[in-house]
């Protein structure tokens, strides 16, 4: 957002004075919105520089001697020439053209967007954690290894599985290893099994998961309820099915009432239970995976337990698992010795049957730092609270969306209570007022508002996605209703408006077309 | 609020969807809540109890490097519109985050050579494993060959995936030093011989590391020509960031993609991560990258924008049939890694280069005279090389720490290999000083006579 | 093209794509996507073309489409092997939503079994799996 605009994001959705798709608009743009973007490598100017090198303080041998010339480059890459001062202000001036969670309402659904506490970016930056390299030697991390363990403590018994490593660097990267894992299990049983079910709600993660894995997908259909059809369930359950990969609640925003059921189904197959851990925020103190039956889960300590998303990572996506899972975990986790210390445990011995790596060193530690300090600071009754007022927030919002003249557009697509997240279907609004999902959303931008996440899940018609999170206060919620209220009576006298918008935006909107069709992703140079 | 929901209680919201049967009805078995005070002194206990770099004389690297990360990066990543925004999925109020993304995939389409690149990935071994299923999907070939040159975490990570990815690792060795070798052999690289006999007609992908795990500065362009002769493999080689500015970029290489760790371009060490992995491709590989791209393009009005875009290439809309299950990138250490380049400058890496590369040989010569210690091999390093201490390397090194060095790492104890007992790699970077590799050697050599006095051969 | 239409004279396979019987060599198929396909995915901004030489299944899928959001295969309706490709599309990538039928058609195929015409629809039948 512009400067200009802040100050005004609630009061002013952009288009006073001014007809909304005139071409006026582009004349009320602030000033970073006139200025062309652009990037740093067409600022600054040759010689310029921000770097002092430190003083060259050994013997120069020979050059030839240091490195052959076939080696070396020829002509230094093509980086900018800017002073420090340019620098800031470039990227100062390119942040403003951002929208953050610190300025306004994120209810993205499925990306549980909660206030990151300043303290955690505080105690991440201590050099302690901040400046420790990840081979010092283990008996010079404890304080690390200690905070590794005790993390690892607090994820087991949130879900209920005794056995975790912090290893995978996102959710994606979480789903990879219990996928692997699942293998590893049958294998190690002597099975081959080749299929693994997901519901059609399911996130696009898990299937791509599957296949990188190597094993096939098999959808399963949601039922009138919005949860598992049990009877197609059944039907596809057999012995070549390795595991079932399951959100609970599911992206529907709906606790599936026939857990217990599902997971006696799957394990009478000898499957396996995975649980994408993507809606935790919901249920954290209140039901656990584990006791769902769930053998693997992952965590998204990015959405949870609050690591800043930083504009698109880094996450973190540590798994829990059940005792027949355990020999199957990646390597090293952290263990503590019988004097009280704490060691990587790498299981190299013979017949170690962990599945191995998934990446260098120990895992995201610095989410580690943040998420251990949230869970520190909430302790058992704060997370329970959270996860309480989570739910709380969600079903006082959806109320408020179903007050007349916004439900008989936007109506809620499943269920009668949500979760900590609910769908609503903008196919009658479609209809009835010729806006599409994707229109409210872009309107919402001139509100002030991120827009929740749209056209997720794939069998909801002109989805709309929405989840508010704990930390939002009722007034937030009341404005971010009234405001979609606002919108569609606006569009019940004008459609133009929301087909035109966004209009106080840095830009509006942008062709997709064009930059699918001609690729351009870097700057061109002289 | 209750009163619109249409409930008597939170309770009740719950009890109406969670079975019974699956709800905790206990407390959690975690301590109660701390206040914002009490937090923050126990995490900074935690970290007293930590050995930073910034507490002793650190020589340590094989992979992370205590490289200096100026001021202007803490500044910018801790401001709040490039900390809290999720990915940006609506582009009108998330060009800041683009338009970086955008700086990023130039600049390291710059360093590699390349012609693309996406916005990042996890970190480096896990982009190396990414790069093998790249290949899988452009030629659905079964063998990778890997040099053991790679860093021992890409070797097992590379392990870990191909089992999902059905294929299978086949390691060629370096060359040595030692009697038998070929003459004028300096050792340490991927032996020329066997990398060309290891790739065939169903060879996927060729994959080494510049420089490799062990220092040594590889002959890139011919590793590339001999995969090229051999078979159709992609060539995949695993970089060093922070040499590009004096070494041949992979893209003059031949190479076909680059990916690595970005953690040397301005990010901290964090312990191991969050950091980036970076990923650059020739132009045929476009559409069979991993991760978010961003490209360029005009609004409504006409004005220049970023968006993230060849999104059909991404989980979310091709599933099962995606180049990568990957979700998002590492965009917060990517904007570190692009204002880092940007701070150094075109002249700044090269200067930048230079002095590691001074003061690393003038630190290997120095430590390669002392009695007891000798180069692995004859090669040019740049940042980092590998010594063989005729003394036990764990007892030697606690002599150092005692001493407040860190001398580097202890390499067996990190790959788990028994050829690498006795092997010391250590690292240079700008922040160790001529003074501090003097120091080094002081401690070293001492350290390593007295294990040879104490334990007789 | 605007408006829905489908015209008569083509064969119609349920995964909306079409075939076109050559008139001067009934050996030889035109194959395309559907007006209905087109408008359901939007503007098409990549489509790889296949190599001439390769050998399509019915049923089965030889290409995708991809719009901005959206990746669809493309089903072959009919066997056969690909005798060629329509070239002007890789400039012009528009004439697939503009001219399903004509400019946008997309491979010409040497039918392996004339028999496999007999399980395609014609125009009004696959209309009205469309549901009016």
């Amino acid at each position: 957002m512009s400067a200009i605009d802040e100050n005004h994001l609630h009061a002013d959705p952009g288009i006073d004075g001014h007809h909304p798709h005139h071409p006026a608009t582009a004349a009320a743009a602030g000033p970073m919105q006139r200025e062309r973007a652009r990037t740093i490598f067409q600022k600054g100017s040759p010689g310029r520089r921000a770097f002092v090198c430190p003083p060259l303080d050994v013997p120069m041998p020979d050059a030839e001697e240091l490195l052959p010339k076939r080696f070396r480059r020829e002509q230094p890459p093509r980086l900018p020439e800017v002073s420090e001062p340019e620098i800031v202000r470039h990227y100062v001036g390119i942040s403003k053209r951002n929208f953050d969670l610190d300025s306004g309402f994120y209810p993205l659904g499925s990306c549980t967007m909660k206030h990151n506490p300043r303290l955690h970016e505080r105690a991440a930056a201590l050099p302690g954690h901040a400046r420790l390299h990840p081979l010092q030697d283990p008996e010079r991390a404890q304080g690390a290894l200690e905070l590794m363990f005790n993390l690892q403590g607090a994820l087991a018994e949130i879900s209920g599985l005794p056995h975790v490593s912090l290893q995978p660097s996102a959710g994606s990267h979480g789903e990879l290893a219990g996928v692997l894992l699942t293998r590893a299990y049958h294998e190690d049983r002597g099975e081959t099994r080749h299929k693994v079910l997901t519901p059609d709600t399911a996130h696009g993660t898990n299937p791509a998961t599957v296949t990188m894995a190597g094993l096939e997908v098999v959808k399963l259909a949601t039922n009138p309820d919005g949860g598992i059809d049990l009877d197609d369930l059944r039907a596809k359950a057999d012995s070549d099915v390795a595991c079932l990969m399951l959100t609970n609640p599911n992206t529907l925003g709906l606790f599936d009432p026939n857990i217990e059921e599902i997971a006696a189904i799957v394990h009478g197959v000898g499957a396996t239970l995975y649980y994408d851990g993507a809606n935790l925020n919901a249920v954290m103190g209140l039901s656990r995976p584990g006791d769902m039956g769930f053998d693997i889960v992952h965590f998204n300590l990015h959405k949870s337990f609050t690591q800043p998303h930083g504009g698109g990572g880094p996450g973190s996506g540590p798994i829990a698992v059940s005792e027949r899972i355990a020999p199957f975990l990646p390597r090293p986790v952290v263990a503590r010795d019988g004097d009280g210390s704490f060691a990587l445990d790498f299981d190299r011995e013979p017949g170690s049957k962990s599945i191995g790596r998934l990446r260098g060193f120990h895992g995201n530690y610095g989410c580690f730092v943040r998420s251990y300090a949230y869970i520190c600071s909430l302790g058992a009754d704060g997370l329970k609270d959270a996860s309480e007022v989570a739910v709380l927030n969600a079903n006082y919002l959806l109320a408020r969306l179903r007050e007349k003249g916004v439900a008989e557009h936007l109506p809620l697509a499943y269920g009668e209570l949500c979760m900590h997240e609910f769908v609503l279907s903008g196919g009658p609004m479609k209809r009835a007022l010729k806006i599409k999902t994707l229109d409210l959303a872009k309107r919402l931008l001139d509100f002030g508002f991120h827009p929740p996440t749209v056209y997720f899940p794939l069998l909801v018609d002109e989805a709309l996605m929405i989840e508010p999170t704990e930390t939002e206060t009722k007034e937030t919620l009341d404005a971010f209703a009234d405001a979609i209220a606002q919108i569609l009576a606006e569009a019940a006298a004008d459609p133009e408006i929301a087909l035109g918008a966004p209009y106080s935006t840095p830009v509006r909107r942008l062709d997709e077309v064009a930059a699918a069709k001609r690729p351009v992703i870097r700057q061109a140079l002289d | 609020m209750l009163a619109a929901i249409g409930v008597s209680s939170v309770q009740e919201i719950f009890e109406r969807q969670i079975p019974e049967g699956v709800r905790l009805g206990r407390e959690l078995d975690l301590p109660q809540g701390l206040s914002e005070q009490e937090v923050f002194a126990h995490l900074s206990q935690l970290a007293a109890r930590n050995v930073s770099a910034e507490d002793e004389l650190s020589f340590l690297g094989a992979g992370m490097y205590d490289h200096y990360v100026p001021a202007l990066i803490d500044m910018l990543m801790e401001r709040s519109e490039f900390l809290t925004p999720y990915t940006p999925y609506q582009p009108e109020i998330s060009q800041g985050g683009l338009q970086v993304m955008f700086e990023y995939q130039t600049a390291i389409s710059e360093l590699t050579g390349l012609p693309v690149s996406n916005a990042s990935t996890y970190e480096g071994p896990s982009a190396v494993a990414a790069a093998a299923y790249l290949a899988k999907l452009h030629n659905s070939k079964r063998r990778l060959v890997i040099s053991a040159g790679l860093h021992p975490h890409t070797i097992e990570t590379l392990r870990t995936l191909a089992h999902g990815y059905g294929m299978e690792v086949v390691l060629v060795a370096l060359t040595t030093c030692s009697a038998g070798a070929a003459p004028g052999s300096t050792g340490g690289v991927t032996d020329p011989d066997a990398w060309a006999g290891a790739i065939d007609d169903d060879t996927s992908a060729a994959i080494f590391a510049q420089p490799n795990f062990y220092g040594a500065v590889e002959d890139a362009a011919a590793l590339s020509a001999a995969a090229k002769d051999a078979g159709e493999p992609v060539v995949i080689a695993q970089v060093d960031p922070i040499t590009l500015g004096i070494l041949q970029p992979p893209g003059a290489c031949g190479v076909d993609v680059a990916v690595g760790e970005g953690q040397p371009l301005g990010n901290r060490l964090d312990f191991g991560g969050p950091s980036f992995g970076f990923f650059a491709a020739r132009e045929e590989y476009l559409r069979r990258m991993p991760g978010r791209i961003a490209g360029e393009t005009v609004d409504v009005d006409g004005r220049r924008g970023f968006v993230l875009t060849l999104q059909t290439r991404e989980q979310h809309i091709r599933r099962e049939k995606a180049t990568s299950n990957i979700c998002t990138a590492q965009a917060l250490n990517a904007l570190a890694g692009v204002v880092y380049l940007a701070w150094l400058g075109r002249r700044g890496i090269v200067e930048l280069g230079e002095l590691l590369l001074s003061r690393t040989h003038y630190a290997r010569e120095q430590l390669a005279a002392l009695a007891g210690v000798e180069k692995l091999h004859e090669q040019s390093v740049v940042r980092e090389f590998a010594l063989r201490l005729d003394a036990d390397v764990a007892a030697v090194r606690g002599r150092c720490l005692a001493q407040g060095v860190n001398p580097g790492v202890d390499v067996q104890a990190l790959s788990g290999r028994d050829e690498d007992r006795g092997v010391l790699l250590v690292a240079i970077t700008e922040r160790r000083s001529r003074a501090d590799i003097d120091r080094l050697a002081e401690v070293l050599g001492a350290a390593v006579a007295s294990e040879r006095q104490a334990v007789p051969a | 093209m605007a408006e829905a239409s489908y015209p008569e004279d083509l064969l119609y396979h349920p995964e909306h794509d079409w075939a076109r019987i050559d008139a001067a060599d009934p050996a030889v198929a035109t194959l395309g996507i559907t007006w209905y396909a087109q408008d359901s995915l939007g503007e098409v901004v990549f489509f790889d073309l296949p190599a001439v030489g390769a050998s399509v299944s019915k049923d089965a899928s030889y290409a995708e489409v991809e719009s901005v959001k959206a990746v669809s295969d493309v089903i072959a309706p009919l066997s056969g092997e690909i005798v060629e490709v329509n070239e002007a599309l890789a400039d012009d990538l528009q004439k697939i939503n503009e001219d399903p039928y004509g400019e946008g058609w997309l491979v010409k195929v040497r039918i392996a079994d004339p028999a496999e015409r007999e399980q395609l629809m014609d125009a009004r039948a696959y209309a009205a799996t469309l549901g009016g």
